[in-house]
C-alpha cells in the first residue's frame, strides 16, 4: 500500500463494527496532520468482510459493542488475519482503542456472561470480566516517561479489565477515571509500535503529541504544526477531569433494573423550557 | 412560544389515590410555573408517581394510547401524530419532549378522562411504559447510537424492545424495516405494520443483532444477514416519492409543511398509527400539513439583524437527515454542542458527523463544548469560528439569515435566550 510515491496509508479498520464511538476520527487525525506538512496521506477503510490490506503504514482499530467486537476479532485473527502481525514485524504502527485494544491481547471477553473469546495475540494483555461498574467519565493518563508524551485526556466507556504481561509496557498511569481496571491503576498497552489505549474522545484529536508519535514511528522527524485549537480542548478537559466533570460513577436507565426514581438522572426528565 | 401543563378537575372514575395523586400534581406543577421553574409537567408528574406509583397504568387505562419511541424522530413523530388524531376530539399528549415516566404521568393527568393519548417514549424506558399502559399502537423509529455513556450498547435497547412485544397481544407494533435493530426489536411482536421509511444511517447495523454476523445493505434499501435469515421484511406500507402507499396499493399523498426527507418517513409512521386508531388517511394529511414547527425546531427566529432557523439534531444519524435540510452555501451555520445528561457526555460522535459537507461556508462553534467542534471542523478543513455563547455566535455569523444546528440541550438553552 506505500507506493513508490511515499503516500502514507493509514488503514482504518471495520469502522462499521468498531466505529461505536468516533474513533474513526484518529485517522482522519493522523491522515490530516500529514497532509499539513506537505505529505501525501491516504485513508484506506476496510468495512467488515473486507481483506486487511498488507503494507499500509499504520493500522487504527477502535471500539464497539460486544457482538460487532467478536466479529471483528473473528475476521483479524487466523486464518486471515497473520496480515495485521506481518504488517507489525515490517514496522507498521498500531493504534488500537477500548474494544481494539482487547481484542490485540490473548483473550477477551463478552456478553453479559463474560464468554472468552480469543484475541489475536499481537501483545501481551488479557481482558477479564471486570469487577466493579462499567468504567464511563473523564480520563487522564500520565504516560510511561518511555513515550516523552505530555498528559494523555481522553472519554472512557467500557466494562472488562485489562492486565498487562510481562512482554509489554502500561501505556501510562491513570491520573484520572479507571483506564485498565485491573487493580494496577494502569491504562493501555504499549509494546514497540503498537499502542492501545481506552481513552476515546477520539484520543489523537484530544492528544496531538500521540498522534505525532505514531507518525513519527513511520515517516521520522515532523515539523511542528499550529496546534491551539487542539491545545485548548486539552486545557479544557484536563481541567474538567480535574475537577470530576463528566464521571458517571454507575448504570442507570437500564430496562429490567427498575430502579425507583432513576428517572431523575436519565434523559430528558428536566422540565422543557417553552 | 409558552405552553403549559394544566391539570384538569380531578377525575371521579379513577381511584382515589390516583385522584389524589393527579391533584398534587396539578398543584406542585402549577407552583412550580408561578415559580418561573418551567412548564412544571415533570415535577408535577413526578409529585404523581410519588403519591401513586402505579398512577401511569390507572391513567392510561380505558384510553387508546399510542406510543412512539426509537432514537431520532420521536417529538416530530408524536406532534404529527397528535395533531392526527386531534382530527376527532382532545388528544392527551407530550409533546414537549417529556418522555420518562413522570412526564407520561403528567400528560394523561391533563384534559378529559377516555381521550386518546399519543406519547413520545425514551427508548430505554419502552419495556415499562409499554407493561403499564398496554398501548393499542406502539411506533418504533429507528435505533442508533446516542447517548453512549448512558445507552452503551444500542443492540441491548433493541433486545429489551425484544422481550417487551414477544407475546404481547392487543398491540400493533408499526416498526420501520429498513432498520434492521428495530427489524430485531420489533420481531417478536404478533401484530406488526411494517414500514419502508428509509434509514440513510446504518453504521450501528453492520453487525447482525441476531447472531452477530455481517449485515450487507444493497443501494435500493435493501439487507440481509450473511449468516442467518435476520432480512428486510416483506414491507405492508412504503414511503415512495413523497406518498405513503399501502400493501393494497392505495397512495396517500403526503404534504408537510416540514422540511426534508426524515419528516416524511416520520409523517409514515404518524399516518399509519394514526389509521389504525381509526383516523381518516385524508384528514390525518390535511392535519399534519399544518404542523410548521416542533417545540420551535423549524422555526425562524430574529438575533439582532439576522433571522435563524433552528433545527435540531443530535447524533450522527440525525446530522445526516439535517444536511439534506440546510439551505446551500455561502449561508452561514452555527453549530451549538452541549454534553449534558440529556445529549450524553461523550460528544466523540462529532467525529462521526461527516462536517466535510460543510466545506464553503462558515461555521461558527458554540454551544459548552464547543472547543470539540472546533477541533473536529479544524481537521474537517472547515473555515470557522468559536464562539461559546450561542446568541454571540449567531451575531459572529455576520449575515442576515443562518441556520442553527443545536443538540438536545443546547438548543433549549438557545430557545430559552431567545424567549
Amino acid at each position: 500500500m506505500s507506493g513508490p510515491d511515499s503516500t502514507v496509508t493509514v488503514a482504518l479498520l471495520f469502522p462499521d463494527l468498531l466505529g461505536t464511538y468516533g474513533d474513526s476520527g484518529n485517522a482522519v487525525v493522523l491522515a490530516q496532520r500529514l497532509r499539513w506538512r506537505g505529505l501525501a496521506s491516504e485513508v484506506v477503510t476496510v468495512h467488515s468482510g473486507e481483506p486487511v490490506p498488507a503494507g499500509c503504514q499504520i493500522y487504527v482499530v477502535g471500539g464497539g459493542e460486544d457482538l460487532p467486537q467478536v466479529l471483528a476479532a473473528r475476521q483479524l485473527g487466523p486464518p486471515a488475519g497473520g496480515v495485521l502481525q506481518q504488517a507489525v514485524d515490517g514496522g507498521a504502527a498500531v493504534l488500537a482503542v477500548c474494544a481494539g485494544l482487547q481484542i490485540l491481547g490473548a483473550s477477551f471477553v463478552y456478553g453479559p456472561d463474560g464468554t472468552e473469546a480469543d484475541g489475536l495475540g499481537l501483545v501481551d494483555c488479557v481482558t477479564r470480566r471486570g469487577i466493579g461498574p462499567r468504567a464511563v467519565g473523564e480520563i487522564v493518563v500520565d504516560p510511561v516517561g518511555e513515550l516523552g508524551l505530555p498528559l494523555l485526556t481522553g472519554y472512557e466507556n467500557h466494562a472488562g479489565a485489562t492486565t498487562v504481561g510481562s512482554g509489554a509496557s502500561a501505556a501510562g498511569r491513570v491520573r484520572h477515571g479507571v483506564g485498565n481496571g485491573d487493580g494496577s491503576g494502569t491504562d493501555g498497552v504499549w509494546a514497540g509500535r503498537v499502542f492501545g489505549t481506552y481513552l476515546h474522545g477520539p484520543v489523537l484529536a484530544r492528544n496531538p503529541a500521540l498522534a505525532d508519535l505514531l507518525l513519527g514511528w513511520v515517516v521520522g522527524a515532523l515539523d511542528p504544526l499550529d496546534d491551539r485549537e487542539q491545545l485548548a480542548l486539552r486545557e479544557e478537559r484536563l481541567a474538567a477531569a480535574a475537577g470530576g466533570e463528566g464521571r458517571r460513577p454507575r448504570r442507570i436507565g437500564r430496562a429490567g433494573g427498575a430502579e425507583r426514581g432513576a428517572w431523575r438522572r436519565g434523559a430528558k426528565s428536566s422540565a422543557p423550557i417553552a | 412560544m409558552s405552553r403549559q401543563t394544566v391539570f384538569s378537575p380531578v377525575r371521579a372514575s379513577l381511584p382515589p389515590r390516583t385522584r389524589l395523586a393527579a391533584g398534587v400534581g396539578g398543584a406542585v406543577s402549577g407552583l412550580s410555573r408561578r415559580l418561573g421553574r418551567g412548564g412544571g409537567s415533570v415535577i408535577g408528574g413526578r409529585a404523581i408517581l410519588v403519591v401513586d406509583p402505579d398512577a401511569l397504568r390507572r391513567l392510561a387505562a380505558g384510553r387508546a394510547v399510542a406510543l412512539v419511541s426509537g432514537t431520532n424522530g420521536k417529538t416530530t413523530t408524536t406532534s404529527l401524530l397528535a395533531a392526527a388524531l386531534a382530527t376527532t376530539g382532545p388528544v392527551a399528549t407530550n409533546v414537549l419532549g417529556a418522555n420518562l415516566p413522570p412526564g407520561l404521568a403528567a400528560a394523561l393527568a391533563v384534559g378529559p378522562a377516555g381521550v386518546p393519548a399519543a406519547l413520545e417514549v425514551d427508548e430505554a424506558w419502552l419495556g415499562r411504559v409499554v407493561d403499564a399502559t398496554a398501548p393499542k399502537a406502539v411506533a418504533l423509529l429507528n435505533l442508533s447510537r446516542d447517548q453512549l455513556d448512558r445507552n452503551n450498547e444500542v443492540r441491548q435497547l433493541a433486545a429489551t424492545w425484544r422481550r417487551t412485544f414477544g407475546g404481547r397481544a392487543g398491540t400493533t407494533v408499526v416498526a420501520n424495516a429498513d432498520d434492521p435493530l428495530v427489524v430485531w426489536g420489533a420481531g417478536s411482536a404478533p401484530d406488526v405494520r411494517w414500514v419502508g421509511a428509509g434509514q440513510p444511517w446504518t453504521m450501528d447495523a453492520s453487525g447482525c443483532p441476531r447472531c452477530g454476523g455481517r449485515i450487507r445493505f444493497t443501494a435500493g434499501g435493501d439487507w440481509a444477514c450473511g449468516s442467518c435469515d435476520l432480512r428486510r421484511p416483506d414491507l405492508d406500507v412504503r414511503l415512495q416519492d413523497g406518498a405513503v402507499v399501502g400493501s393494497d396499493g392505495r397512495r396517500t399523498e403526503l404534504r408537510l409543511s416540514l422540511p426534508g426527507r426524515a419528516n416524511l418517513a416520520n409523517a409514515t409512521m404518524a399516518l399509519t398509527v394514526a389509521t389504525l386508531l381509526g383516523i381518516d388517511s385524508e384528514r390525518a394529511v390535511a392535519a399534519m400539513a399544518d404542523v410548521a414547527e416542533v417545540v420551535g425546531r423549524y422555526a425562524t427566529v430574529r438575533v439582532g439583524g439576522c433571522a435563524a432557523r433552528l433545527l435540531l439534531a443530535k447524533n450522527p444519524a440525525g446530522w445526516l437527515e439535517v444536511f439534506d435540510v440546510l439551505r446551500p452555501p455561502p449561508l452561514p451555520v452555527v453549530v451549538a454542542i452541549n454534553a449534558h445528561i440529556a445529549d450524553g457526555k461523550d460528544p466523540s460522535w462529532l467525529w462521526d458527523v461527516p462536517f466535510e459537507r460543510l466545506a464553503g461556508r462558515l461555521v461558527v462553534a458554540t454551544g459548552e463544548r464547543s472547543r470539540d467542534l472546533a477541533v473536529r471542523l479544524h481537521y474537517a478543513g472547515v473555515e470557522h469560528r468559536h464562539q461559546p455563547d450561542p446568541v454571540a455566535a449567531i451575531a459572529a455569523a455576520g449575515a442576515e439569515s443562518v441556520d442553527v444546528v443545536a443538540n438536545y440541550t443546547s438548543f433549549q438553552a438557545l430557545r430559552a435566550r431567545l424567549a
